[in-house]
Order: C-alpha cells, then structure tokens, then sequence
C-alpha cells in the first residue's frame, strides 16, 4: 500500500518489492499450518532413542555397582547385602548371590550421559522417553528402585535391526552348538544354552556382518565369538575371546 | 427524538465500542499468530481462545492501579479517559445502514476528524505528565507523528466529501459509486496510510517504539488505565477501518438485500482491520526522519493532487 515509502532505495530488491515480499511471506505463512505443539493436550512424537528418565528392570541387577562407579555425577546410589543360598543336591556347596536392597538415582543431578545404561553387563538399566517426572522440589528428584521400575513399562521395544545386520547376541548364543559334542554334561543336554564358546567346534560360520571391514582370513578368531556391538546376554556373559580350549 | 431512542441509541454504541474492540483485538491475536507460525490463544473460554481479551481485561482489573510520584497526577489520571472517549464519539457518528447512524449530524465528516484528533492528545498528556523521560521523548514523537499525518488524513476525507458534494457521512455513503474505487484511489492509499499512521500502529509505531522508549506515554500506566489507552487503540482501528468502509468501500452497497446493509458495513471494515494487522506483522518500524519525510513529500503531494483531480472531475460532471 505505502510503496511510495522507499524513494531512494533501488538497490538490489529493496523498494516496492520488498515491502510486497514482506506481505506475501506473512500470508503464505498464515495458510500454511502453525509449528506449534499442543504440548498437554497432545503428546509429543519422540524419537525412539529418547533420553527422557533411566528406567530399572530390578530382576536383571546383579549389584555389581558398575553403574555407580562410571557415572560421572555419582548419582547412582546402591545399596545390597549377601544372601547364602543353600546347596540344592546333598553335599553340593552353598552359593552366594547379591539381593538388592536399594538402587535410586538421583535425577537432579543426572546429567543423562547414558554411561549406566551402557556399561551395565546385565541389561538392568534402560532409557524411556518418559519426561513428565517434574517436581517443585529438587529433593524429590530423588527416586528409588519401585519409581525406577514402573518406568520399565514406557521402555520401548528395541528398534528393529538395520537390513543385513549381524544377527543379535541372543539369537547368536541359541544357535551355537553346545558345548562338546555333547559328551560333557550340561550345555545342550541340560537344556541350557552354552556358557562359553568352543570355536573349534563350529561347523557353519554365520553370515558376515554387513559393512564390516571382514575379511575371510584364518589369522582372525572365528566369527561366533559375540557381537562387540551388541549387549551382552544376561544368560549367556561374554566369552573370552581367546581361542584355546577351556580348562573344563 | 424520544428519550427511549437516545438511550437506545447510546445503549447501542457503548456495545458496539465494547464488542468491536475486542473482536479486532482477538482477530489480531489470531491473524498475528498464524502468520508467525503460532496458534495464539487457545485455551480462555474453550473454543479457540475466543475469550482470551475478557480475561485480559479481568486480569488488568484486578492490577493496582498506580501513580508515579513524579507524576502530574490529575493529567496523568485524565489522559487514558482523552484517548479513549474520541473515539466512541467518533464510533457514535459513523453511519453502519441506509440513514443509521447513532448520531445523525449535518457535518459529521468534520466531527469525525476533530474528534479523533483530540484522542491523540491523551498520548501527548500521559506522555508529557508521567514525569518519566522515555515517555515524554514518546510523547513528543506522537505530537510529531499527529500534526505531520493529520494534513494528509484531512486532505484525502475532503477530497472524498468534494467528490459527494456532502459534508455528511450519510449522504457520501449514499452517493458512493464503483467509479469511485478508480477515481479516489490515491486518496484512499493516503487516507489508509496517514491512518495507521494516526493510530500509532506499526509501522508507524515510533512513539511507542518498544525497544527504544520501553512503551512511550504508556511506560508508567498500570491496570486498568494501561487497558483504557489499549482498548483507545483498538476502537481507533475500528473507526478508522469503518470511515475508509463508509467513504472509500461504499458501506452498505453490496449484492445483497437491503435489510443486510449494516453487514456489509461491518465487513468490509473487518477486511480494511485485517489489512492493518496484516501490516503490522509485515513490516517493519519507520525511523523517525522516514516518518516525516513519507508524510511531507509523498502524502501530502499525493493527496492534494487526489483534491485537484477530484475537483476537476466535479467540475466535468464525472
């Protein structure tokens, strides 16, 4: 309307054409959907890998305190106590396991480095994209292992595996043939699934992993070895990779 | 007149300068929003937000109502009331249907160009009596801004008033014609322009220009009398955008029955507030020296030639 305004600006598209620009930019924003998100009156889309709260699958933590001691900010507190589990068959020996009495995490001081979740051999620790755990006072971020563990329920699912990856740990382990040539007891014959690999005994290599620099040479352990990517077996802990026989 | 149609009449105005207000204010509220990418209110009243300026009100209602002890306090108490009661004169003297108008005066053209002149002067009074410098420096830049875009706003009214052969607002509504889309086209572009220039409105927003003189005149004023000055600006939108309806767009003529005339009115002022929004969002704020200069050598040209060519075509008998 006011092109007279600019009388001396010709000076690249200043001028009429500017101000016009200016005009035509609010209104095709205008009829183009807003940005905004309704945030309490519809949930917000996050991405699968969210960092929202560290959730505790209270069964799989074996106290081994790993968690605590990576976590840069220390705010990882457990507490446990030894249990004697008595001998199940006549004359065997009594065991020792851990019983967790206390795992809380201090999400004040959380700085939501992920360090627990990785380290944490047995699968205890996991992320949940839930974030709506705001408090008024700083103190109550504290939260103990029953507040950790409902927070299992908003962990989802893994996200599929990439086209052509390596098969995954579990499925790897359940595949493997037992230990022996089923002469030793235990491995298949119990049911179980091994606890440590014998390569010499393989007979099918699995598929290479794709993307993989691998080459097909025999300097390299065989490639049932687990998976350096993949996390660990709650059943099945990590082999040595060493490629002689065990001393069992 | 009857008594009982005076209070009619006056019960009718004081809605429509409550109401109207308000809906532009809200339709601003929206229009800026989606045009920034925004939503804008939408949780007052439930659907969409359409209550969001009463709880604004209720909200500065509830505010203390304060007095810088520098302060002129009687002017500074008085100036809210100057800016706002104008323009419910003015909103009182424009017609809206055939022959309806709240009041119905022979030069109500005149009247209403007087009366939002003196709305001005309350920005001047709050600025001058805050005793606070950002709002005199506002307040001098709006005295400024007032008596440069008043001559180009008197200018284009008359050229229209020339063009009817009539000093009231009726009778120019009435004598409207299409050709006048084509004929008193500059003076439209100037009227429009020196109006929002008047009302202090973005782009012309130099005498409020927040980031330099926090809010101008309006820095010391609080609760209710900060509304007041915001409720003048927004009824100033709707006179203005009813006067270029009624003079410029035809008013009530449109394809439409006869008894819908006042809708016509009303929307097409609707359209012309949008348009004011519209450039409020777009644009950015004149410097001061950008202002006076738009105003003396392009919209006070501009709208004398509109004078010279619309005398010519009465002459002519167009």
């Amino acid at each position: 309307v006011t092109e007279e305004r600019a009388p001396r600006d010709t000076r690249g598209r200043g001028g009429l054409p500017g101000i016009l620009k200016g005009l035509a930019t609010t209104a095709r924003t205008a009829l183009r959907p807003s940005h905004t998100a309704e945030y309490p009156d519809v949930p917000p889309t996050l991405p699968p890998r969210s960092r929202g709260v560290i959730a505790l699958l209270e069964e799989n933590c074996t106290s081994c305190m790993l968690c605590a001691r990576e976590c840069p900010d220390w705010c990882i507190y457990i507490d446990s106590h030894k249990e004697t589990v008595p001998a199940t068959t006549p004359g065997g020996r009594e065991r020792q396991r851990n019983v967790l009495d206390r795992f809380a995490i201090d999400f004040s001081l959380c700085m939501y480095c992920g360090i627990c979740i990785e380290v944490c051999p047995f699968d205890a620790l996991f992320w949940s994209p839930q974030f709506e755990y705001a408090e008024t006072d700083i103190r109550d971020l504290l939260h103990e292992k029953d507040r950790l563990g409902d927070w299992m329920a908003t962990v989802p699912p893994p996200p599929a595996l990439d086209e052509r990856a390596a098969e995954p740990a579990e499925v790897a382990a359940a595949n493997r043939p037992a230990r022996g040539t089923g002469s030793v007891g235990g491995g298949a014959a119990s049911g179980r699934p091994p606890r440590t690999v014998r390569p010499r005994t393989v007979t099918s290599a699995p598929p290479p992993a794709a993307g993989e620099p691998e080459t097909p040479d025999a300097t390299k352990p065989l490639p049932t070895g687990s998976q350096p990517a993949e996390p660990p077996d709650p059943a099945d802990p990590p082999s040595p990779p060493a490629p002689t026989e065990d001393p069992t | 007149m009857t008594a009982l149609d005076l209070v009619l009449r006056a019960v009718a105005v004081l809605a429509a300068f409550l109401v109207l207000p308000l809906l532009v204010g809200q339709v601003e509220h929206k229009v800026m929003a989606h045009m920034q990418g925004r939503l804008g209110p939408m949780y007052a009243g439930g659907f969409h937000g359409w209550a969001q300026l009463v709880a604004d009100g209720v909200k500065f209602v509830q505010k203390e109502d304060i007095t810088p002890r520098a302060a002129d306090r009687r002017v500074f108490r008085l100036a809210p009331a100057v800016a706002l009661v104008p323009y419910l004169v003015a909103l009182a003297l424009v017609p809206v249907h055939p022959g309806v108008a709240a009041v119905d005066v022979p030069g109500s053209v005149v009247l209403v160009l007087a009366v939002t002149s003196v709305g001005a002067l309350g920005t001047l009074m709050a600025g001058w009596s805050s005793g606070n410098k950002y709002s005199l420096l506002g307040g001098l830049r709006a005295a400024a801004q007032l008596v440069s875009y008043e001559l180009p706003l008197v200018l284009a009214v008359a050229s229209v008033a020339l063009a009817g052969g009539s000093l009231s607002l009726v009778v120019l509504a009435d004598r409207w014609s299409p050709w006048w889309l084509l004929w008193q086209l500059p003076g439209a572009v100037v009227f429009l322009v020196a109006a929002v220039a008047e009302l202090q409105r973005p782009p012309f927003d130099m005498p409020i220009a927040d980031a330099e003189l926090v809010l101008g005149a309006w820095t010391e004023y609080t609760g209710l009398r900060f509304a007041f000055f915001l409720l003048a600006e927004y009824a100033g939108i709707v006179v203005v955008s009813l006067l270029f309806a009624v003079l410029w767009l035809g008013g009530w003529h449109g394809p439409a029955p006869e008894a819908l005339g006042w809708l016509w009115t009303l929307l097409k002022g609707l359209v012309v507030a949008v348009g004011v929004i519209w450039v409020r969002v777009s644009w950015p704020r004149l410097r001061e020296d950008q202002l006076q200069r738009l105003a003396w050598l392009w919209l006070v040209p501009l709208a004398v030639i509109q004078l010279a060519l619309t005398a010519a075509g009465v002459v002519m008998g167009w």
